[in-house]
């Protein structure tokens, strides 16, 4: 069925499609429009489930982690600060191998205070096990949904699914929504192998010696392996049933590019033109859109990007002191490449804290890789200039 | 501390920033009874702390000529804490909403009482989250219904004012922003309180619980009884978790060593032991008595 949707109610519907049973969450904007929309469905009885509002993210995770252990399907959302205090539990949910979905409306850290879009938030967990996909439209994120439940019960890890603020949470767009008898064929009801089970008692979170600590933090990298070609596969599979296929990334006029811009999320849906018109004017461009970052599919990425001349990657990010973070993870990607398959990679911070990326900015990172006037390692794109950066870096004001 | 050499009115506490509170909110009842306040006190802006979490309310430190620090939420106790250990001369004042300060940040609010905290705190209560555009807070009576309680807010709910005097608050009282004399005396009171003072102010939401909300605390409205003892925990008790009435004034107030009191006297304890032992000193303890 189609219907008109912004981001955030494409990720309730998805909910509601996936049949999740127990969803426990706690307001934040921009995320708050998604759990007002599944406490509505709960109350109409759209959605069969538990809704419990808590009285902070901590607790709402902590309830998804209990459900999840209990052998319940579960879900939460949140963005930014509310995903920060749920930083503890994150690793637990990771650690406890429990497939819980998590939407995470990207939004910019404090302080200073900002409710617009930045990746750091959800960056910022990379290590915890948790697996990552980033979208770029309300479709998609229905689709990364539902897929996003399949994967993690398959290999038991948790996802979070992750979307712009404004540009895609509260956007509204054209989505075709699954019909739910074809969801219920494609994601069979949750087995969880180590649910409790009064047939078979289990003690949970307990102390574990060096003498087994590793093991289990092992399994979880080897499940991060076999995760990668399971999402090949659910995305394929996606494809052969809605006609919508996804990969681990998207390629975009990629046939002979040897300009190529990396980028996630919706700035994917605006490069596009641009590359168009760069191509028209008879500059070899293309784009590769990064949508699973973990696991991330590395080799793919290698094989994409090896023998291109440069790469320009746009981070709506910044690891402080290290270049923006999808720039790092490329860049060691890239290090196994034979030197002459090497490109030169040229890092971008842009869009901060919601700072609109337009498509004439996209336009002057591409043509300034080309033209080589762009020759930094890393830049950060549109702001104040720094007259003495020594200064700069020691003064909390503006400019400098 | 020295008394200012003109005289400050309520409006030299005003800064430039416009309040984007919705028009008829309850908080700017709180905010000018706030100014006056600190005019009749005359407190130093160079020498008074207003901190707060994360609401609608917890905007009003910018509103204030005065340091301030919006915090994160449900942490501005927490800070309040710090500011207070470091700098005990300064008077510091949180504030913030029910949501910040019962629900996320509800465990602070309780370790803050127990520890007779020396800093004045104004809680905006509006039973109802605001910010995040009108959900159940811990706050929000039974059947209630809001945007996540569709048919009705399932939960119990919490009187602030009833937990502040059963976890050790030294000062608890209640306020109404639309009663501008009542509230600005107690914030005095408050102020010059010695440990934890606790203010809960029922500010209506007109947004998100509607004009009634206003009309019916208005209604409500009852002012302490003279013969009232503050000192009287039981007595104190009596006008918590009212229904019918709304009873504002100072309910409970003691007199007990603040937190900063009670690490100044830890701190003399310890120096009063004299010298910690060395490593020498303890391993000779191991050492044969031969």
């Amino acid at each position: 069925m189609r219907k008109v949707l912004k981001g955030n109610g494409a990720v309730a519907e998805a909910v509601r499609l996936a049949r999740a049973e127990v969803i426990s969450a706690y307001p934040i904007t921009p995320q708050t429009s998604i759990i007002e929309e599944i406490a509505s469905m709960v109350s109409r009885g759209s959605l069969e489930a538990q809704f419990i509002k808590v009285e902070s993210e901590h607790s709402a995770l902590a309830g998804c982690i209990a459900a999840a252990s209990a052998g319940a399907r579960t879900f939460t959302a949140t963005s930014a600060q509310g995903l920060a205090l749920m930083h503890e539990l994150i690793h637990w949910a990771a650690g406890g191998r429990l497939p819980i979905v998590l939407a995470d409306v990207n939004r910019a850290m404090a302080p200073g205070w900002s409710i617009w879009t930045d990746q750091n938030d959800t960056l910022s967990q990379r290590d915890t096990g948790w697996m990552q996909v980033y979208c770029q439209s309300s479709q998609e994120v229905v689709d990364s949904v539902v897929q996003a439940y399949k994967v993690s019960e398959r290999v038991l890890l948790p996802t979070m699914v992750v979307l712009d603020a404004f540009f895609l949470s509260h956007t509204y767009e054209d989505v075709e929504v699954p019909e739910q008898v074809m969801v219920d064929r494609f994601l069979p009801p949750l087995e969880l192998p180590h649910r409790m089970d009064m047939e078979r008692p289990a003690a949970l979170g307990n102390l574990v010696f060096p003498d087994r600590y590793m093991e289990f933090r092992e399994k979880m990298d080897l499940a991060h392996g076999v995760a990668l070609g399971v999402w090949e596969e659910v995305g394929r599979e996606w494809g052969e049933l809605t006609g919508r296929p996804y990969g681990l990334v998207e390629e975009y006029r990629m046939d002979g590019a040897e300009l190529v811009l990396v980028t996630a999320a919706t700035t994917a849906s605006t490069a596009r033109p641009v590359i168009d018109a760069l191509r028209e004017a008879g500059v070899p461009a293309g784009l590769l859109r990064l949508r699973v970052f973990r696991p991330f599919p590395a080799e793919r990425i290698r094989a994409i990007l090896g023998g291109r001349k440069k790469v320009v990657i746009l981070d709506r990010n910044c690891s402080f002191g290290h270049h923006g973070i999808f720039h790092q993870e490329i860049k060691s990607a890239l290090y196994e490449l034979p030197h002459g398959e090497q490109p030169v990679l040229h890092g971008i911070i842009a869009g901060l804290g919601g700072r609109d990326i337009t498509p004439d900015d996209l336009h002057g990172m591409l043509d300034g890789a080309w033209s080589g006037k762009i020759t930094a390692p890393v830049t950060w794109w549109d702001v104040l200039p720094v007259k003495d950066r020594e200064r700069a870096a020691v003064t909390m004001v503006e400019g400098g | 501390m020295s008394t200012p050499a003109v005289q400050l009115k309520p409006g030299d506490y005003k800064t430039d920033v416009k309040p984007v509170w919705c028009p008829g909110c309850g908080d700017f009842g709180v905010l000018n009874a706030l100014y006056r306040a600190l005019a009749r006190m005359q407190l130093e802006p160079w020498n008074t702390v207003i901190l707060s979490g994360i609401g609608c309310s917890s905007r009003l430190p910018g509103y204030v000529k005065t340091y301030g620090f919006n915090s994160v939420h449900g942490r501005a106790l927490t800070l309040a804490m710090g500011v207070k250990v470091a700098r005990p001369e300064t008077h510091v004042i949180a504030v913030g909403g029910d949501g910040d300060g019962m629900a996320i940040g509800g465990n602070h609010f309780i370790h803050a009482c127990r520890r007779n905290l020396d800093v004045t705190y104004i809680l905006m209560d509006n039973e109802i989250y605001g910010l995040t555009k009108g959900q159940t807070a811990p706050t929000t009576p039974t059947g209630d219904r809001t945007k996540s309680s569709f048919y009705g807010n399932p939960e119990p709910s919490v009187d602030p004012v009833e937990l502040a005097i059963s976890t050790g608050a030294s000062l608890v009282a209640r306020g109404y922003s639309g009663d501008m004399k009542t509230l600005t005396s107690i914030m005095v009171e408050a102020i010059n309180h010695r440990g934890f003072a606790f203010v809960n102010v029922m500010s209506p939401c007109v947004t998100f619980r509607g004009d009634h909300q206003f009309k019916e605390l208005k209604a409500k409205l009852r002012h302490l009884p003279e013969d009232h003892d503050p000192t009287d925990r039981t007595a104190a008790l009596a006008y918590t978790r009212e229904t019918d009435v709304m009873t504002t004034g100072i309910l409970y107030r003691v007199d007990e060593p603040s937190l900063v009191d009670r690490l100044n006297h830890v701190n003399a304890v310890a120096q009063g032991e004299g010298p910690q032992p060395t490593t020498r000193d303890i391993l000779k303890t191991f050492y044969p008595s031969f």
